[in-house]
């Protein structure tokens, strides 16, 4: 278990957090934390192969209500998935878009991913996210709390009443035992309980008098700061999937001026044109502006052509993507808090609008200078499936293979697209940086994403040669979670269970009697029942407060 | 030839996905007899419910009473298998090739998202014939099925291409949400026949309750119904194709969707 003494030799590590680009150095691990040296302990023999710290997904969609929503709404992939068979170890699961909760853990540590941050949930449905989470083996996990659209709060940002508001979102985010705040199309799925949404930053939400999503934005970012999150706001936009979106994205950034914030899935907002028709890339204009606002991260949520399942609390959104599509739709309203779309979708390379969207996630990683503020996502499963990652990778290591695809698009596509036209390609170093490195010092968590002393031993061994698909980074030879081997010679030998990281900020505790009436009268459970109880995580740990130095 | 006589007749259905030429083609008369099947949540062999004869021949035979036996020529790409007696439920799913045939009846899904090859019935068979499974978007792709004597609900939902023959009568929403291929109906069909077809064709050679969804077009004799008898008669149905004997009447639909499916009802001289 965590006390094995491993020693990694001879491999090439690449370790960005520490400066190690591609150093032939041992890697010691004692204790499931990283250690400057042992003299003995099990040695593994790296030698040619290459030394990652485990991967650090900063933003995906595995566990809870909606995501079993989506898995329920397609029974056709399931019986086409990849199958694993319960053994004495492990459980039995499906592979596919929408993998079961084992299958999750197992498909992630398969490829080296060793932390993932489960992006969207509602304290509404918190416990059942929790029991998921719990469900998915080997990988450490942390989730975000769904607030751009809880009413109670807006009602106090539209009253100015920061402070309440600020201790209002502490206690919820205690509550629900969460890591940090995200905000998904702010003030638009309230609008949307009206038929409606939020076009405008600047102008008034549907139901609000003067309330405006810039409002909900620079509250929210601005709180979160304040309650000192270790992860900064973590901002969907409004528009999303949007031709023309280009104009609201650049503007959400001036909004966010002054404060720390993580734009999430930024290929969906980068979108020029007026309309469907005209749609076309704006990764560039998007870039440009991202790179001169130091205070942002972001990732780039990447579409690959084949099928997915769009999951969002976009409610509004996938109203219109059902009417695209003329396919599925599901639908949810989780009552004061927020909302949720599923749609079942296929990219297809023949189709221009899919063709940018392919084009511009890339181009977003190409584009923005430091690979320290964009990480490599799908947004899973909506641009496409986690376990596909080695495929972008490959697409921003070799600039030929890049181009050799983008002469397949249609023609119209390539005139929309400026993909073609770059010619920059991702170092090991690079990729390590926005697999692993980046995510982790995004997500504040001190312990993940390098191999200096003291860190958590995750570790991912890849072969340095690619598979027979070109693709390198599918099949690690070891993965290595917090000092335990999970995967040996490419095989699944053990499965450990991951921790979850929460976080508890300071807030006024008789915030409490204030939020419970206003509970009682709208919500549907009793308010004894609302807070997840910290027993209901089987491997809690509580992280300190206190943004991390960049 | 490799025979397959039914000794032990299972408690729960049996899962034998394996009884399938293109599994059995290159084996040996041992290796056969060890293939995997699965009786509930346990693994059996193929020899604890079959006797086996013959080895190494993408031609089988079934015999007994196989209607708890599941997923016969699942996936099945060539060669034929001949059921003496009834089958059990997925007959010939995911088919692609090669041909089944029945002589007894068979449950439901028959030829579930099938996309070649012939299966024939000659009894009844049950529900969702040719039909795509729950959830996917499209069922049957390609082949012909014939079934002869009547059919249970949803025959044919959401197929794409293929021929459906039903002889005899097919139960509620025969064609539901269909958007290609054929249906014929031999005697007609009970409630909402073709609700939600996008395109298709059903032909009923019987007067049939019609969805006040789709609208009466004209009465003709379409020059591919022609086509389709010469084809279907080889195959030992008679599809009525003689102006001197009848017309059919066209009616178009799903308006509810909006479809441009058409079902055309056979209208014999002197009515």
């Amino acid at each position: 278990m965590a006390s094995d003494r491993i020693r990694i030799t001879g491999g090439t590590v690449y370790d960005p957090a520490n400066d190690v680009d591609g150093v032939i150095q041992d890697v010691c691990i004692d204790g499931g934390r990283i250690v400057s040296q042992l003299d003995d302990g099990r040695r593994i023999d790296a030698s040619g192969m290459i030394v990652f710290p485990g991967g650090v997904d900063v933003h995906t969609h595995v566990a809870g209500a909606a995501l079993n929503f989506a898995r329920g709404l397609v029974p056709e992939n399931h019986r086409m998935a990849r199958k694993f068979l319960h053994g004495p170890e492990r459980r039995a699961g499906l592979g596919g878009m929408t993998p079961t909760t084992f299958a999750t853990g197992y498909l992630y540590a398969g490829m080296g991913w060793t932390t993932v941050n489960e992006a969207a949930v509602p304290i509404l449905s918190a416990k059942h996210t929790h029991e998921e989470l719990h469900d998915t083996p080997i990988v450490d996990k942390s989730c975000l709390l769904l607030m751009a659209n809880n009413e109670i709060v807006l009602d106090l940002l539209e009253a100015g009443e920061v402070e309440r508001a600020r201790h209002v979102v502490g206690w919820l985010t205690w509550a629900a035992k969460v890591y940090g705040i995200k905000a998904v199309n702010p003030g638009g799925v309230v609008a949307w309980k009206w038929g409606k949404n939020a076009r405008a930053l600047h102008e008034p939400i549907e139901g609000y008098r003067s309330l405006t999503p810039a409002q909900i934005i620079s509250g929210l970012a601005a709180i979160v700061d304040d309650l000192d999150l270790p992860h900064p706001l973590h901002l969907h936009c409004n528009n999303l999937g949007m031709p023309g979106n280009v104009a609201t994205t650049i503007e959400t950034m001036k909004v966010l001026e002054g404060h720390r914030a993580h734009l999430a899935h930024l290929q969906f907002h980068a979108y020029d044109g007026e309309g469907w028709d005209t749609m076309r890339s704006g990764a560039t204009a998007v870039a440009e502006a991202f790179n001169a606002h130091p205070n942002l991260t972001t990732d780039a949520g990447a579409v690959l052509f084949g099928d997915a399942v769009t999951i969002t609390a976009d409610g509004p959104w996938q109203h219109l993507l059902y009417q695209l599509t003329g396919r599925k739709w599901g639908n949810l309203d989780v009552e004061n808090e927020t909302g949720c779309g599923i749609v079942p979708y296929v990219y297809k390379d023949r189709n221009l609008v899919n063709a940018v969207q392919w084009a511009v996630g890339l181009e977003l990683l190409l584009l923005i200078d430091d690979p320290w503020r964009v990480f490599l996502t799908t947004d899973h499963p909506n641009g496409g499936c986690f376990w596909r990652y080695p495929e972008i990778v490959q697409l921003l290591m070799d600039v030929e293979f890049r181009k050799e695809q983008v002469r397949k698009l249609p023609s119209a596509a390539q005139q929309r697209i400026v993909l073609g036209d770059l010619g920059r390609q991702y170092t090991l170093s690079e990729i390590a940086i926005i697999t692993s490195a980046g995510p982790a010092r995004a997500l504040g968590l001190q312990q993940k994403g390098h191999l200096g002393v003291g860190a958590d031993a995750d570790v991912t061994i890849y072969p340095a040669k690619p598979d027979e698909k070109g693709f390198l980074f599918s099949y690690p030879r070891y993965v290595i979670k917090g000092g335990e081997i999970v995967v040996e010679e490419g095989d699944l030998i053990a499965v450990s269970e991951g921790r979850e990281f929460i976080v508890r900020p300071a807030y006024d505790d008789q915030i409490e009697e204030y939020i419970r009436p206003l509970f009682q009268q709208v919500y549907t459970m009793s308010f004894e029942n609302y807070p997840v109880e910290i027993e209901r995580l089987r491997r809690p740990e509580l992280m300190t407060l206190g943004p991390k130095p960049a | 030839m490799i025979t397959l006589t039914l000794v032990e007749q299972p408690v729960v259905p049996l899962e034998a996905e394996v009884l399938c030429p293109d599994v059995m083609a290159s084996l040996s008369h041992e290796a056969i007899r060890a293939l995997p099947v699965c009786l509930g949540k346990r693994q059996r062999r193929l020899d604890d419910f079959f006797r086996v004869e013959g080895e190494a021949s993408d031609e089988l035979e079934i015999r007994g009473d196989a209607a708890k036996i599941k997923w016969i020529g699942r996936a099945m790409t060539r060669g034929r298998i001949v059921v003496n007696g009834n089958a059990g439920m997925h007959l010939g799913a995911y088919m692609r090739g090669g041909a089944i045939e029945v002589s007894g009846n068979a449950s439901d899904w028959v030829g579930a998202e099938m996309s070649g090859g012939l299966i024939r019935v000659r009894g009844n068979v049950g529900g969702q014939t040719g039909a795509a499974y729950r959830g996917s978007v499209s069922g049957m792709r390609d082949g012909t099925i014939l079934v002869g004597r009547d059919a249970g609900l949803e025959v044919g939902m959401r197929m794409k291409r293929g021929t459906i023959v039903v002889s005899g009568r097919a139960r509620d929403f025969a064609g539901l949400q269909m958007k290609g291929g054929t249906i014929i109906l031999g005697r007609g069909a009970e409630l909402r026949t073709g609700a939600w077809m996008v395109r298709g064709t059903i032909i009923s050679l019987h007067p049939i309750p019609l969805l006040p969804t789709f609208a009466y077009a004209c009465a003709y004799l379409p020059a591919f119904v022609r086509l389709y008898a010469r084809h279907l008669g080889t195959l030992g149905f008679t599809l009525p194709c003689d102006e001197v004997s009848g017309v059919y009447a066209r009616y178009t639909g799903d308006a509810a969707v909006p479809g441009k499916g058409e079902i055309l009802v056979w209208n014999p001289r002197g009515n």
